[in-house]
């Protein structure tokens, strides 16, 4: 039976991380140089952690399947990072920003954990300013602010539209820095393809060398993972192309428990599908929000060109639902009126399932210099996709999966189910609830690696003596078993059907019955259709090469493999949360004005699953989310 | 539309390589060059056949994992923009295109259009970085900063490490990826107490990994993805010759 005690401080909630801190035991600093931690993913989260902890002493060996650190999806994160300075002095506050992220999830986050987020928050800015990270600056020399969906302050920090390159560079700096410094062993592509647990801790990892088709394993005193999310279960997203949940899905096969699943982001801002070719879907910021208006005809069936729509005509749907926020409604409400107003056949371009973002008022206002400066890059990237000129005619976008809230269960001091393996950044289900909002994943998978884990992992080497164990033990050579065997079994497949194949036919099912909005009778087909199509997979897809040398088409099969087992846990988490929450919307629950209805009386809790066996139902367990410092109210951004 | 593809073939850094044509019919405009190769790949595994490997990642320009040369151009015929931001729409029916990997002596090739890049990590551990620890750090607005040289130092930081620079220089110079880096921490008040040694560092290890001297010519800055100026290997030269006379 798993246990889900959460560890949550006691104290009021302002005081509970420096209590916390000041009670965890500590490693002396001649001690750490003892210790191994493996750290896989070098990302915003997993940079930040191996570079801090490094520092602090420990031996680190980091593990990545790009060729650098600065290759981690961390990189395209747009529009900027939240804290709660008050530069702007507009009434923000530690409180308001923990408020706003808990309101925001839709009140399925654990309140400790989201607020020692925001009270991190602001040692993240000092930290990035100190690395000489480029953030924009007013002409009097101080840093720059601007709004996003959900907050009615301005405290997103940015650095044009490329502010999460700019962090991971910064993250990287720091980590390339203990790498010369020898503290810091970097594995470039590599794959982590199990976990070791020995005794009931986590030991280690087993390893594919993706050049030259080695499988090793490594073993150290802790492993933390911090290896993204996983929206790419739907084939089309925002994500980078090898973005992949094997790493989550392994550990928890090994006994992780994974939380709330069905909590999947659908951006509203993205470039629209264009073809059945297409790879995967571009992002652009909300930050473009700010000054961009959403709209699409008032009338179905308009087909005239964008600019020979007059006013009159146009349905300014966000203003007019939610006066209050209006473009800038979080998320899950923006993308839920987007594919509303498609379905009542309003949608605009080729297929019918785009919106407009019109910037022809910001740039009559300010200048299309000011908007060059504000979001060149972006409009030039629009531009190269599309075809078209977003200073001219208004953008269109579609909602698109591009996050992921859910992901393996972690305490207050983000360790897993596992002892001793620790979950940082989008990989855990922490911080964000049932809908993140924007600017707050750069904020979170920072404050996780800076100023969360170099403490809490202290906490639990202090009470596990270093010993000597090394991978001669039975349970790395039977991992090193399983990971040999199951990469054999995939290449002797030997069917017809590309995997991209395979993958694109399992997104097209997430996308239509655990997508946007779901029901009773479409996951019911879904949790028909994934297990069917799993089948085919391990019959017909065509794996070309071998084991033994670099093959990227192999690497694609094993984490699609195991995307074919998340989307059904997917689907039953989905199933089985009968309320609509933040992201999650069930269309048998929603109020009158067809928004989330959700039910806290029977579900004001996170879905832990404990994994049985592939094609077995996983085991649910609950943990029970305590609010006592805010009010759950039906959220409201009218 | 309908291309043949010249595509370089290697089976690894140490058999030797050879070019190998494909002709891809079908092709829209709106697709990318990726998805234009995922489609011949895809066809090839359904002959049983090796795909044709090539490094990309996020699609949007960002990452800096791809680049290709196409017909001889580091990421194609475009200003400005990445191999996987070209679009089909850049070509015509019945075009040859020919695509290698990145050619340099730094860069050896992993199989097929792939290098490695790690030399480039390398001269980043040589001095890349301010040397501040986590915590502890002043108030982000304790020092303002000109918005000036922000700007600047933002315009630098922008380099996305693709190594275009490198594959489109004659000499295969690593001088414009090296001195974005140093420009950047050089026009901030942050990047001042380590700036000699970060520069002389950087460049004794571009050296020592076997990148030529800058030819001056400015090809890398022609066809860098991210726009990134000339001015910086300027400054480097400056910081360098600077950092030497004082000694």
């Amino acid at each position: 039976m798993m246990k889900f005690d959460a560890h949550i401080p006691d104290g009021p909630l302002a005081e509970k991380w420096t209590q916390h801190k000041f009670n965890l035991k500590l490693v002396n600093p001649a001690n750490k140089r003892k210790y191994t931690i493996i750290v896989v993913g070098t990302g915003l989260a997993g940079a930040s952690a191996a570079a801090t902890l490094a520092e602090l002493g420990y031996n680190i060996l980091a593990f990545s399947y790009h060729e650098s650190p600065r290759r981690a999806h961390s990189i395209a994160a747009q529009g900027g990072i939240n804290a709660a300075k008050n530069y702007p002095n507009d009434g923000d506050s530690i409180f308001r920003l923990f408020y706003d992220t808990i309101k925001g999830g839709d009140y399925r986050a654990r309140e400790a954990n989201v607020y020692r987020l925001a009270e991190v928050s602001n040692n993240i800015i000092d930290q990035c300013v100190a690395q000489g990270i480029p953030f924009a600056r007013e002409y009097g020399g101080l840093l720059d602010n601007r709004s996003f969906g959900g907050a009615q302050v301005s405290r997103t920090f940015y650095a044009k539209g490329q502010t999460g390159q700019q962090l991971l560079l910064g993250a990287y700096s720091a980590l390339v820095r203990q790498m010369h410094a020898g503290k810091v062993k970097f594995h470039p592509r590599h794959d982590m393809l199990d976990l070791v647990v020995v005794d009931g801790r986590a030991r280690g990892i087993i390893t594919r060398n993706l050049v030259t088709g080695e499988i090793t394993a490594h073993v150290a005193d802790a492993v933390i993972l911090a290896t993204g999310g996983y929206a790419n279960v739907f084939y089309l997203s925002t994500n980078a192309m090898a973005s992949n949940a094997t790493a989550s899905w392994r550990a928890h096969k090994r006994g992780a428990a994974f939380a709330n699943p069905c909590y999947t982001q659908i951006h509203p801002t993205c470039i629209p599908v264009s073809s059945e070719h297409q790879s995967k879907l571009t992002l652009m910021s909300e930050s473009l929000r700010n000054d961009g208006r959403v709209w699409v005809p008032k009338n179905p069936g308009d087909t005239r060109a964008p600019n020979d729509i007059p006013e009159e005509d146009r349905d300014y749907y966000l203003e007019r639902i939610y006066p209050s926020f209006g473009n800038l409604v979080p998320r899950d409400v923006a993308s839920r009126r987007a594919k509303a107003v498609c379905d009542e056949g309003r949608g605009v371009g080729a297929t019918g399932k785009a919106v407009y973002l019109d910037f022809a008022d910001v740039i009559q206002r300010n200048g299309r210099q000011w908007v060059e400066d504000k979001y060149g890059n972006l409009f030039d990237m629009y531009q190269q996709i599309t075809g078209e000129n977003p200073y001219e005619v208004p953008m269109r976008i579609y909602p698109a999966p591009h996050y992921t809230m859910g992901g393996l269960w972690v305490d207050y001091n983000l360790m897993s189910t596992i002892p001793g393996l620790f979950v940082l950044g989008e990989a855990n289900f922490s911080d964000h609830g049932a809908n993140r909002l924007g600017a707050s994943a750069l904020m979170q998978g920072l404050a996780d690696g800076y100023f969360v884990i170099p403490y809490t992992i202290g906490g639990y080497l202090a009470q596990k003596p270093h010993d000597s164990l090394d991978t001669s033990h039975e349970e790395f050579t039977k991992a090193r078993k399983g990971v040999e065997d199951s990469l054999k079994r995939l290449l002797s497949i030997q069917g017809d059907e590309p995997v991209e194949e395979l993958h694109k036919r399992l997104g097209r099912i997430l996308w239509d019955y655990v997508g946007m909005s779901r029901n009773r009778k479409g996951l019911e087909t879904a949790l028909k259709e994934i297990p069917a199509l799993r089948e085919e997979f391990w019959k017909k897809a065509r794996i070309p090469g071998r084991e033994d040398e670099f093959n990227p088409e192999l690497e694609k099969a094993s984490r699609v493999a195991d995307f074919m087992e998340l989307a059904e846990l997917m689907a039953q988490d989905a199933l089985h949360r009968e309320e609509s929450c933040g992201a999650h919307f069930r269309e048998e629950y929603q109020t009158e004005e067809n928004e989330a209805k959700r039910d806290d009386e029977h579900f004001a809790y996170s879905a832990n699953w404990e994994f049985v066996e592939v094609g077995k139902p996983e085991i649910l367990h609950k943990e029970e989310l305590v609010f006592e410092n805010v009010q759950l109210t039906t959220r409201s951004y009218k | 539309m309908k291309v043949t593809l010249k595509v370089w073939r290697q089976k690894n850094g140490s058999t030797p390589g050879q070019f190998v044509s494909y002709e891809v019919d079908q092709v829209s405009e709106d697709m990318s060059f990726f998805e234009m190769l995922d489609m011949l790949n895809n066809s090839l595994v359904r002959k049983g056949e090796e795909p044709i490997s090539f490094d990309h990642d996020c699609r949007e320009g960002i990452c800096g994992t791809c680049g290709l040369m196409i017909n001889g151009r580091a990421h194609g015929p475009l200003k400005g923009v990445t191999t996987c931001q070209l679009h089909m729409r850049s070509f015509s029916d019945g075009d040859t295109i020919v695509v290698e990997p990145w050619r340099a002596r730094a860069f050896p090739v992993i199989r097929d259009l792939i290098v490695d890049r790690t030399a480039f990590d390398r001269i980043m551990e040589a001095g890349g970085y301010i040397s501040v620890r986590t915590g502890g750090a002043p108030d982000a607005n304790a020092i303002p900063i000109s918005k000036k040289a922000a700007d600047a130092a933002f315009d630098s930081a922008a380099c996305i490490g693709c190594g275009a620079c490198v594959a489109t220089c004659k000499n295969s110079s690593a001088m414009l990826f090296t001195a974005a880096k140093v420009s950047q921490f050089a026009v901030l008040p942050q990047g001042q107490v380590e700036r000699k040694e970060r520069v002389l560092n950087m460049v004794a290890q571009m050296d020592a990994e076997g990148f030529g001297a800058c030819t001056n010519t400015g090809a890398c800055e022609a066809e860098c993805p991210k726009e990134i100026s000339l001015v910086n290997i300027a400054r480097l030269n400056r910081e360098f010759l600077r950092a030497s006379l004082a000694g």
